[in-house]
């Protein structure tokens, strides 16, 4: 087996005057894993990704990733080039005025020509079914839009792994099922953090459950035929024959 | 403040996408709006005046301004300016065509009234045609490429951005706070409810502000900005700077030999 893109060893985290969130979680990401996180509110999963790409300090343990030892912000650079971190809020990370300025974002930073840059972006939104976009204002998009945009600025920078905070939430079935289709394609590894269990279950196989500051290593479970799903149906408009 | 919120900062140019000065290069028309602002301040007589505002009817034309709204503007920069225009009359000296009792309008104060009035009304039609129409973020990559300060240009940028975000917290907090039966009155705690609204609104824009830098720097940011090129002027740009150059020169020449 090849090394693994992220270890992590004994890590805690608490946050000023409050309970520690974190207290000696052990984990590995191997390449092309997809694992998932899940936990009650506030039980640290976002906290958690934040670590791995250096956004807070750890207050105990190590951070191995990509085969580096990381503790300093100059350390962590080339792992947010590496491990593309999707945001649970998409207008967090689209700050740019107009799509394409902000999917070639990435990729300027990451000291590519504006050429090349502009040539990245518009590969990556056609990938994603956003041909045409680029000159679209990012603040007009619809939510589920701003969502696959965000996607497309991650995945612009090229990485070996993302970080997938809540990439459904608040969005509806369709623009949900896109998405998902679309996560499915990817090639890369994955840490998905989220409540929505049916995600889960067709995009991870390996699932973690995050509680009294531990990882837990969790499975997906299911009756067939047991339990009645609640689905929609309009007359003429969605629904299927039963 | 809620004036400030509920002003609504998003662009414009639906209502006029197929004016010809659309297309032409926002920095060129940001240049031309200050220079034809310039000369029509300079401009002292009232021939030269009302050139000058056919001029900027003209542009008025070419971006299409959407009448009913341009005017509605228009009228309410005069009646900012209302007063000034009533007592310039009565009290600049000089001879009389008309008395009110001890009061006399004097031929003089009317001219100066005229003269502001054009001025103004001129100046500000172009400036709505030449500028008004350009879009807030392209307006401010046009701030960049005239080689404004960077900070200024990424304030403006980030306000453009984020402004509508804030107006959606704000109108979310609004409703939830209606939902409440609250109704706004003088009553103190109608007060210190919105003392904790605005609270609140400042907070999360704070806290929105760190996760935006947040996701920057999983970009890779470090603090240098890479502005989108500049497309070269194109003919028409050139043509229609160097008509619109020529015809404010003529206005600054024929007042300079009047």
């Amino acid at each position: 087996m090849s090394a693994p893109l992220f270890r992590l060893q004994g890590v805690g985290f608490g946050y000023p005057g409050g309970q520690p969130v974190l207290a000696g979680v052990d984990f590995e990401l191997a390449p092309g894993e997809r694992v998932a996180l899940v936990g009650g509110n506030g039980a640290g999963k976002s906290t958690l990704l934040q670590l791995l790409v250096g956004l807070r300090q750890p207050s105990a343990g190590t951070i191995t990733a990509f085969g580096q030892p990381r503790t300093r912000e100059r350390d962590f650079h080339e792992v947010r080039a590496r491990a593309g971190l999707l945001f649970q809020d998409a207008d967090d990370q689209l700050f740019c005025p107009t799509v394409l300025e902000d999917v070639a974002f990435g990729p300027l930073n990451l000291g590519q020509s504006r050429q090349a840059a502009r040539a990245i972006a518009e590969a990556t939104l056609a990938e994603l079914g956003l041909a045409g976009f680029g000159e679209r204002i990012t603040y007009q998009l619809s939510g589920g839009e701003k969502r696959l945009v965000a996607l497309a600025a991650v995945l612009a920078m090229r990485p070996d792994a993302l970080l997938l905070d809540e990439p459904t939430s608040g969005l509806d079935a369709e623009a949900e099922q896109r998405l998902t289709e679309h996560l499915l394609r990817l090639k890369q590894a994955m840490i998905l953090v989220s409540h929505d269990l049916r995600l889960i279950a067709r995009l991870a196989p390996r699932v973690l459950l995050l509680q009294a500051g531990r990882l837990w290593p969790a499975e997906l479970h299911e009756h067939p035929q047991a339990q009645p799903e609640p689905h929609l149906h309009a007359p003429g408009l969605a629904g299927h024959e039963h | 403040m809620s004036a400030l919120v509920r002003a609504d900062w998003r662009a414009e140019p639906a209502a006029s996408p197929a004016g010809r000065l659309q297309a032409l290069a926002p920095e060129l028309r940001l240049v031309l709006a200050a220079a034809f602002a310039l000369v029509t301040v300079l401009l002292g007589q009232i021939p030269q005046l009302l050139a000058a505002l056919a001029l900027a009817g003209l542009l008025a034309v070419l971006a299409r301004l959407p009448l009913a709204r341009t005017l509605r503007r228009m009228l309410a920069l005069d009646g900012f300016m209302l007063p000034l225009l009533l007592v310039l009359p009565l009290s600049v000296p000089g001879v009389p065509v008309a008395r009110f009792g001890p009061f006399a309008l004097s031929v003089e104060g009317l001219a100066e009234a005229a003269r502001i009035l054009l001025t103004a009304n001129a100046t500000v039609l172009a400036v709505l045609a030449l500028a008004g129409t350009i879009e807030p973020a392209r307006f401010g990559h046009a701030c960049q490429r005239l080689r404004l300060p960077a900070k200024l240009v990424t304030l403006l940028l980030f306000t453009v951005r984020y402004i509508a975000v804030l107006q959606q917290e704000y109108r979310r907090l609004r409703q939830a706070m209606r939902a409440r039966a609250f109704r706004a009155s003088g009553s103190r705690h109608s007060w210190r409810s919105f003392g904790h609204l605005f609270g609140m609104l400042l907070v999360k824009s704070f806290e929105r502000a760190e996760r935006v830098t947040a996701a920057m720097r999983c970009r890779g940011f470090t603090g240098r900005y890479y502005w989108p090129e500049a497309p070269p002027l194109t003919a028409s740009d050139w043509r229609f700077g160097l008509l619109l150059g020529l015809a404010t020169a003529l206005l600054l020449a024929s007042e300079a030999l009047a």
